[in-house]
């Protein structure tokens, strides 16, 4: 985290003009705000904001899961919203990794074969080495042939951030990863996230709502109501809580707010 | 699941809260209640199907009987009811009969009904008209008009020889009209006649697929055995003379024990008592139909109700932990099912129309077609129908939601919620107990026979399915495991998340399957008997069959005797063997009795005898060796027989034979047959050549005096195996035909699981897309899961049905059933054809995995 970076680096993925609004009339929600936000190579970044500020839409719309009403998601040079759903879903196996709140391995698979599952399904062998060293990282050598439901959640997480690692795709998308796991193996998952950042050069965007936990990346962008209010570079516990704060005192955002003063 | 309202007041008890939550909840989840209401429509519209179909028929023969018009009927009386149809009495009542009945007091009037079979119309394309086997049936014309069922709607009645009129559905079907000159066949000879009228039978315009042939008096009794006699004879009563006196009167006036009289309502009901009878065979058939499909139904029922209840859990659990009591999540689950039961009962019932409809396609395609009016739906149908979709609904949704009230509420935090399920152990033992219960009646009941045998082999048949059902979960881990096993080689992850699929619920792919489980194993277990059947008729004909040609029409209708008299004219011919079949009482039971000519039995049927031979036959008779052996009989002994017109004769045993399928237990000479009254029609006719004749030269000279009769066939050794096997064939089909109706339901039954668990597991396969599984592999992941499911439940059924098409074969060896033989390559098919259904099963839930929002269904709660 006290790593200086370069700030010319290239951007592994660009959100330009991103807006996504859903609903119609009354029910109409702005939940991105025209975003353009840049996610460099080889950086951790950590998304934060009220809850209903757009964290997980614009995660979702980067990441090719979810169509955004106007503007651009790029990953590298390619324009997600000009994929049909067959190379959009290429993309996503070759290119992207995922890591959800919760429900992220398929039950019948072994870890092992959640890990591989996108190369299996890709028909791809896996890089031995690489995988060697990812699952050595993440400290789940011994429990490979155990199925999710015999793995504590925080090795589940960790089995799900092994995945996502494994095919060394361009970015890694985690929409709150330790949302659901006790603080001691949140630590575990995030630091390292973090280290596979650092050692292994992955670029990474995780959402969450833990200072503790953005301490951990190298860049916290805060939304609020679908636009992008503030950016930290190096951030601590401690400046994300106070900035956090400043959201509550202010009243800058109320849960699921209705965004009507544009439509 | 979408973000759901918890609609359960809690705590509350008031019933029109639940009722309130329940619809709430009914119509949150449209798609779920319709694939549960399949589930129920589809196992009541086949009950109910069945009802309409058998209604149907019975409504058409009921039809042609109320149509009796005389007040008073006089017949001949009958010795004993034959009890299989196609016996003919040659019973008959004098003409003077007419002038005795006519003179009784209160009679208006009485006139002499002729009815005689084996009269058809050749149809303009050279074949015979109507629907193959049904009866050609010649009536005399009456011009009295209250006492017949014929009204004239064309030309005019026919008044002497050579004229006829026909129904209107048969001028309809052959296209005659009258002024045509018309080809008939007749038990005597073929003729023509000319059409000079068209009528009308009772309020239809024909006889229920049956052709009626119109003659005057004098020629309709020429076609009677005895001449000058009528076959009955109908009486209309004066005014204020009712039914009861008069028959009273009649029957005084006629000597007694010789006729019986009947008035309008006892001769209807005697008509369509007949008939019933005749109709047992289709009930019978139906009966196992609608209950191989309302099991079939109830399991697909409640299987989906488990998986509802199962996919629920976390709602449940979320209202005991709101404070809901066990009963009233119990009763929540209950209220829903009735909704379901009802609605599934309404709609299964108009289904129902649809599968009568199919039903009487699938007997049109075997070739037992029965016409038919418009379909009739009865009260009684409705009625079923909805008794039996509330009730399997409940009682298929009472279990699961009985097991969702032990839910925990605690349940209701987790994420990753399971039913609670209990282990398969008490299934293995309860499912291997009755299995080899099973096995053990059905091997007991080769040791039994008669009535006996057939109870046990039912019996041996549903313990042994039951217990198959209940093992199926256990077994099905392990056989699906090295079915698939090809699967991750073939189709890589996708097909290891398949096979996978398909092993982690047992219960379900066992439920799932059960149906096609039930259905192939009726038809392995019918495919090995008939195969056998057609196998031991191979064998039979070739070692019984000495005669060089066979003539018989192919339903086996009997038909006149002109014909082997045309063949014995021939100089080709050395010698004719008819046979015919009749019905004889002997020691007060009703037996299957065959009459053959003595002379030549020998040259057409080869006979083993174990003790004496078909010399002593013209005055004789032959029995078979297990019918002498259970009577004690012995060459010499005196059989007392009663035939069906009541002349009875004492007969010595002249020879007993070893079983032969030709023949049957009982063989008398021709002119004993006739002495005493037998149907003069021939059955079979076995030509033997003369010597030096060539079977290929003579055949041409036959086939010439044959072609006068488009009914009849000529048969060498292979077309005679040929025509016997089609019949075996056609009975096989008809089977065939109604499973497969019944394994329809269970293809939607795979259907409605795979749909149900594509919604169930919609956060799996969001995320499977999400990391990059591509729709096309997706469908294919849900067909391979369909494939192996049909195949375990095909693969289970086949083998079971070969277990009972052997153990049938074995314990009908003594009865002509002599060789097995298992049809390996249908069964083949028939386990491919499974595969096939799994496809189809598959697509439309495969598309509808594929088409899931990928975002939606991987934050889907
Ligand atoms: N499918 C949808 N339909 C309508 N509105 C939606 C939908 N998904 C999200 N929204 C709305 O868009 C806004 C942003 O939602 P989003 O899920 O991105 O918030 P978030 O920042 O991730 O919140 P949280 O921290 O609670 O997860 C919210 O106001 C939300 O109500
Ligand atoms: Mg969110």
């Amino acid at each position: 985290m006290s790593s200086t970076l370069p700030t010319d680096r290239a951007s592994a993925a660009r959100a330009v003009d991103l807006t996504k609004v859903y609903g119609t009339g009354d029910t109409r929600v702005v939940a991105l705000d025209s975003i353009t936000c840049a996610f460099e190579q080889g950086r951790f970044t950590a998304i934060m904001g009220p809850s209903g500020s757009g964290k997980s839409t614009l995660m979702h719309c980067m990441a090719g899961l979810d169509t955004a009403t106007s503007g651009s998601a790029l990953i590298g040079d390619v324009d997600l919203t000009t994929l049909d759903d067959k190379r959009l879903t290429r993309l996503r196996r070759d290119s992207l990794g995922f890591v959800f709140q919760a429900y992220n391995l398929v039950p019948t698979l072994t870890a092992l074969e959640n890990i591989t599952l996108p190369m299996d399904i890709a028909g791809r062998r896996p890089d031995k080495d690489w995988l060697d060293s990812v699952i050595s990282t993440v400290g789940l050598a011994d429990r490979l042939d155990h199925r999710p439901n015999e793995l504590s959640g925080g090795q589940q997480q960790r089995v799900a951030v092994a995945r996502a690692l494994a095919a060394r795709p361009a970015v890694v998308f985690a929409d709150e990863p330790t949302g659901n796991l006790d603080s001691r193996s949140g630590a575990e998952v995030l630091s390292f996230l973090r280290r596979s950042v650092h050692e292994m050069g992955q670029t990474m965007m995780v959402v969450t709502h833990d200072p503790a936990a953005a301490a951990y990346s190298d860049r916290v962008v805060f939304l609020a109501d679908g636009r992008i209010v503030d950016e930290m570079v190096d951030p601590t516990a401690e400046l994300v809580l106070e900035r956090l704060k400043r959201f509550d005192v202010s009243g800058a955002s109320v849960p699921g707010a209705r965004v009507g003063e544009d439509a | 699941m979408s973000p759901e309202p918890v609609s359960l007041a809690p705590a509350s008890e008031k019933t029109p809260d639940m009722v309130r939550a329940t619809l709430r909840n009914l119509l949150a989840h449209k798609l779920r209640l319709l694939l549960s209401a399949v589930a129920v429509v589809l196992g009541v519209s086949f009950v109910s199907g069945s009802l309409v179909f058998t209604d149907t028929i019975r409504k058409t023969f009921d039809d042609l009987f109320a149509s009796v018009t005389a007040d008073v009927t006089v017949s001949p009386k009958e010795a004993f009811d034959a009890g299989f149809s196609g016996t003919v009495s040659t019973a008959a009542l004098p003409a003077s009969t007419v002038q005795t009945v006519e003179s009784v007091e209160g009679v208006e009037s009485a006139v002499g009904d002729v009815f005689v079979e084996g009269v058809q119309i050749i149809g303009t394309d050279g074949d015979v008209v109507g629907v193959s086997g049904a009866p050609g049936i010649a009536v005399n014309w009456t011009d009295n008009e209250n006492l017949t069922s014929l009204t004239l709607a064309d030309g005019r009645p026919p008044r002497a020889a050579g004229e006829i009129a026909i129904d209107a559905d048969t001028a309809e079907k052959s296209g005659y009209r009258v002024g045509d000159t018309v080809r008939l066949l007749t038990p005597a000879l073929p003729t023509t006649a000319e059409l000079v009228g068209v009528f009308r039978f009772g309020s239809s315009g024909g006889l229920a697929g049956a052709t009626l042939t119109a003659l005057d008096t004098a020629t309709a009794q020429s076609l009677l055995p005895q001449p000058d006699t009528f076959t009955s004879v109908s009486v209309a009563a004066q005014e204020g003379v009712s039914d009861t006196v008069l028959r009273q009167r009649v029957r005084e006036a006629l000597p007694d024990g010789s006729v019986v009289v009947r008035t309008q309502a006892q001769q209807t009901e005697e008509d369509s008592g007949e008939i019933e009878s005749g109709l047992q065979f289709f009930n019978i058939v139906l009966l196992v139909f609608a209950g191989v499909s309302l099991f079939v139904g109830s399991f697909m029922i409640l299987n989906t109700f488990s998986m509802l209840v199962a996919q629920r859990t976390r709602e449940l659990a979320l209202l005991r932990a709101l404070g809901a009591s066990r009963r009233q999540v119990t009763r929540s689950v209950l209220a829903e099912a009735s909704v379901v039961g009802v609605v599934g009962g309404v709609v299964g019932m108009g289904a129902g129309l649809l599968i009568a409809l199919g039903l009487k396609a699938a007997f049109k395609a075997s070739g037992l077609e029965i016409e038919t009016g418009s379909l009739v739906f009865r009260p009684r149908t409705a009625a079923w129908s909805l008794v039996i979709g509330v009730v399997v609904t409940l009682v298929a949704a009472y279990l699961p939601a009985r097991r969702a009230s032990r839910v925990a509420p605690v349940a209701a935090m987790r994420d990753d919620i399971a039913m609670p399920t209990k282990s398969l152990r008490w299934r293995t033992v309860i499912g291997v107990v009755l299995t080899s219960a099973g096995v053990v009646v059905l091997v007991g009941s080769l040791s039994a026979s008669g009535q006996r045998a057939a109870s046990l082999v039912g019996l041996g048949v549903l313990l042994t399915i039951l217990g198959a059902i209940v093992l199926s979960p256990v077994l099905s881990r392990p056989v699906i495991g090295v079915l698939g096993a090809l699967y991750p080689r073939l189709f890589g992850t996708v097909g290891r998340l398949a096979r996978d699929n398909a092993q982690r619920n047992p219960r379900r792919t066992a439920a799932t399957s059960s149906a096609l489980m039930v259905g192939l194993s009726l038809v392995g277990a019918f495919g090995v008997l008939a195969a056998s059947i057609n196998a031991s008729i191979g064998g039979l004909i070739d070692r019984a069959l000495g005669a060089d040609y066979v003539v018989s029409s192919p339903q086996q209708a009997p038909f006149g005797a002109g014909v082997a008299t045309a063949l014995e004219r021939l100089p080709e011919v050395r010698s004719v063997t008819r046979q015919r079949f009749g019905a004889a009482r002997i020691d007060g039971s009703t037996v299957f009795i065959a009459a053959a000519d003595p002379a030549s039995l020998a040259q057409s049927i080869t006979v083993d005898y174990s003790a004496g031979s078909a010399a002593g036959l013209t005055k004789g008779l032959l029995v078979d060796q297990p019918t002498a052996e259970a009577k004690s009989w012995a060459v010499g002994d005196r059989v007392d027989l009663t035939f069906l017109g009541g002349a009875t004769a004492s007969l010595p045993v002249a020879g007993i034979y070893e079983p032969n399928g030709a023949l049957g237990p009982y063989v008398v000479s021709l002119d004993t047959w006739e002495d005493n009254g037998g149907d003069t029609r021939d059955s079979f006719l076995y030509v033997n050549l003369a010597e030096g004749a060539a079977p290929t030269d003579a055949r041409p000279t036959v086939a010439e005096v044959l072609a006068a009769y488009p009914n009849l066939d000529l048969l060498d050794h292979a077309g005679f195996k040929e025509q016997q096997r089609g019949q075996v064939n056609q009975l096989l089909f008809l089977i065939y035909a109604l499973l497969a109706l019944a394994i329809l339901i269970a293809v939607l039954g795979i259907v409605n699981t795979l749909a149900l668990s594509v919604i169930e597991r919609t956060r799996e396969i969001g995320l499977l897309r999400a990391v990059g599984m591509s729709r096309r592999q997706l469908r294919r992941m849900v067909r391979l899961e369909s494939v192996v499911i049909s195949v375990f439940g095909a693969a289970l059924g086949l083998l079971l049905g070969v277990l009972f098409g052997v153990l049938l074969q074995r314990s009908l060896a003594g009865q002509g059933i002599n060789d097995l033989a298992i049809p390996t390559v249908s069964l083949l098919v028939f386990l491919v054809v499974a595969g096939v259904i799994g496809v189809l099963a598959a697509i439309w839930p495969a598309r509808r995995a594929a088409r899931l929002d990928v975002l939606r269904a991987v934050t889907t709660e």
